[in-house]
């Protein structure tokens, strides 16, 4: 009996180590060991194909923060954020009761309206720049057809970043609506059955119950939004760049957002050491907005 | 009471009221959803119309001359076209996704089921990778590629993504809540401890791991960022890289450009619409519990 618990364990034992050694081995090189070098290296004067950085301290964090452009792309960001997440929120959030209350036609129109979520970004974002092209794309046609007047749409410095928002909310919004569906599952009826017999109106069973029970859906549409927000990418660099070799982040840099401006610094100017301490920069802000988020939004009820 | 009758006494004449407001609301959500499809509508339209007709004022609706000129454009691309970006990205794809679900699962069953030192100091090390983005690790990870002479090729695409910190955190939640007295059961039995992992784990995390797998075969079918840093050979182009090659090249080659889509999108949309239950289901699955 001993003996057959002692192989026991010394299988439990080879068992884990040959499970974990490999798992740990990747996960130390590709997440851990970029993290620390990153952190490293945004305080260095690191340059591609060079690899005797000298130390320069905080020089690259006060470079930034003198760098025109980078105010700009941090601008921005948070322009973007402030376009999409609002917006997406509600949307998502007035599609899924009015989903939930159309009867049969329930999975149908979900179905529908997750359609683009599951679909390749850089291919919808390119249909899209054709859809906002000033002459030949659908928008202005119709505006054309309609009477009304065109809009330069991606080419104005003006428009560009919400049209991109446009697009990106019609990208996700059915993300977000499958999300708080879920979240509206787990409310029991009995709340709803007994703000009925209290005689509570639809805007008042709406706002006393539903929006509180679904704290721990919003906190999480919300963190979530923020921080995939403040890291787009993809659809600005397909989006924002004329063609074939333009730079993205155009039109006069009103496009340029903090993913971007790193891309080009990093990638084209191949100053690497810049580059993570934008990368750094970013990760502070997503981290300090996400604390505060976690803070204002504690939950209150319980039930 | 008195509240109850109050009710009784507000109701308005129900039936009639009540499905015509619901006929409203779907005559409203029809509309949205013309929005949501249109898009991909004018996409597949256009991949068929021939140059001097995607160019027309008024548009028209439908290809009054259908081609399939677009779409043999497409393979005559640098690189050896769309057939070639194709299978790269299925190659890509489907070796990533299988290896992040057999590590997560392998890593997530030993944490959720083993005792071992340093256990808990492990799993914070794997949650605190989930908080930082990845515009912090991008630029070493790329100077890695280049020391490892991984860039333009298979691998840069594939390893780095091999194992993924989300996917361990999912399936150890998941696993916890499998019952130890079946594993305690195979062990009896003279199961060996990969055997209990294949045959009692597995089966029974198949909804996290059929979750986690619809994830991660959607966001590396997807991802741009990091091919479009460690790839510039367009043989080894997967398609988001293929198609941002037919970016802006307006006017003449929209059509192509509208058939790339097609391509790189339709079949995710055919799958979806085959598993849409397995989508939504796998987000109240990540999304609540994550």
């Amino acid at each position: 009996m001993r003996a057959w618990l002692g192989t026991q364990r010394a299988q439990r034992q080879l068992f884990i180590l040959s499970v974990l050694v490999p798992v740990f081995a990747c996960l130390l090189i590709f997440w851990v060991y970029p993290v620390i070098r990153g952190f490293w290296g945004s305080f260095t004067e690191w340059r591609a194909f060079n690899p005797n950085a000298p130390f320069v301290g905080m020089r690259q964090y006060t470079r930034a923060f003198r760098d025109p452009i980078f105010l700009i792309s941090l601008k921005n960001t948070f322009y973007y954020a402030a376009l999409t997440i609002p917006l997406n929120t509600a949307l998502a959030l007035l599609l899924a009761l009015a989903i939930d209350a159309s009867g049969g036609t329930r999975v149908f129109f979900r179905t529908v309206y997750f359609l683009p979520v599951v679909t390749s970004t850089i291919a919808t974002a390119l249909v899209w720049k054709w859809l906002y092209q000033p002459s030949l794309g659908l928008f202005n046609q119709l505006l054309t057809l309609l009477g009304l007047p065109t809009q330069r749409w991606l080419l104005s410095p003006k428009l560009a970043l919400p049209s991109i928002a446009i697009y990106s909310i019609w990208k996700n919004v059915g993300f977000t609506m499958v999300v708080f569906m879920a979240g509206l599952t787990t409310i029991p009826t009995v709340y709803y059955d007994a703000a009925k017999v209290d005689g509570a109106g639809r805007w008042a069973t709406f706002f006393r119950i539903t929006v509180p029970l679904l704290q721990p859906t919003f906190v999480f549409v919300l963190v979530t939004g923020v921080i995939s927000a403040l890291q787009v990418f993809g659809p600005i660099y397909v989006m924002s760049a004329a063609a074939g070799d333009a730079l993205p982040g155009g039109p006069n840099n009103a496009t340029m957002v903090l993913a971007v401006y790193q891309w080009l610094m990093a990638f084209r100017e191949l100053e690497l050491g810049y580059g993570s301490a934008m990368g750094l920069i970013l990760f502070l802000i997503i981290l300090a907005l996400t604390i505060i988020q976690l803070r204002l939004m504690r939950t209150r009820w319980e039930y | 009471m008195i509240a109850t009758a109050r009710a009784v006494a507000r109701r308005p004449p129900r039936a009639l009221g009540k499905r015509l407001e619901v006929w409203l609301l779907r005559l409203a959500l029809a509309l949205g959803a013309i929005a949501m499809i249109g898009p991909f509508y004018w996409m597949i339209v256009t991949s068929f119309k021939p140059r001097e007709e995607v160019l027309v004022f008024p548009p028209t609706w439908w290809p009054h001359n259908p081609t399939l000129e677009p779409w043999l454009e497409l393979t005559r691309l640098r690189g050896g076209g769309f057939v070639v970006f194709f299978r790269n990205s299925i190659l890509v794809t489907a070796s990533t996704t299988f290896l992040v679900l057999l590590t997560s699962a392998l890593a997530g069953y030993v944490f959720a089921k083993y005792e071992f030192r340093g256990r808990e100091l492990l799993f914070v090390l794997v949650l605190s990778m989930l908080m930082v983005p990845f515009n912090v690790s991008i630029i070493p990870l790329y100077a890695l590629m280049v020391s490892f002479k991984w860039t333009n090729s298979y691998w840069a695409l594939i390893i780095p993504g091999a194992v993924s910190p989300f996917g361990i955190f999912l399936l150890r939640q998941y696993m916890h809540s499998i019952p130890n007295d079946l594993i305690d059961a195979a062990r009896i039995d003279g199961a060996s401890e990969f055997g209990i992992f294949f045959r009692v784990a597995l089966p029974l995390s198949t909804a996290a791991l059929s979750a986690l797998g619809i994830f991660t075969f959607m966001w590396v079918w997807d991802d741009f960022l990091w091919p479009l840093v460690v790839i510039d050979e367009p043989r080894l182009y997967t398609l988001p890289l293929g198609l941002n090659q037919l970016r802006g090249r307006f006017g003449s080659d929209v059509a192509a450009m509208t058939a790339g889509a097609t391509a790189a999108v339709l079949p995710v949309l055919v799958v979806y619409l085959a598993a849409q239950r397995r989508f939504v289901e796998g987000i109240a699955l990540t999304g609540l519990k994550g």
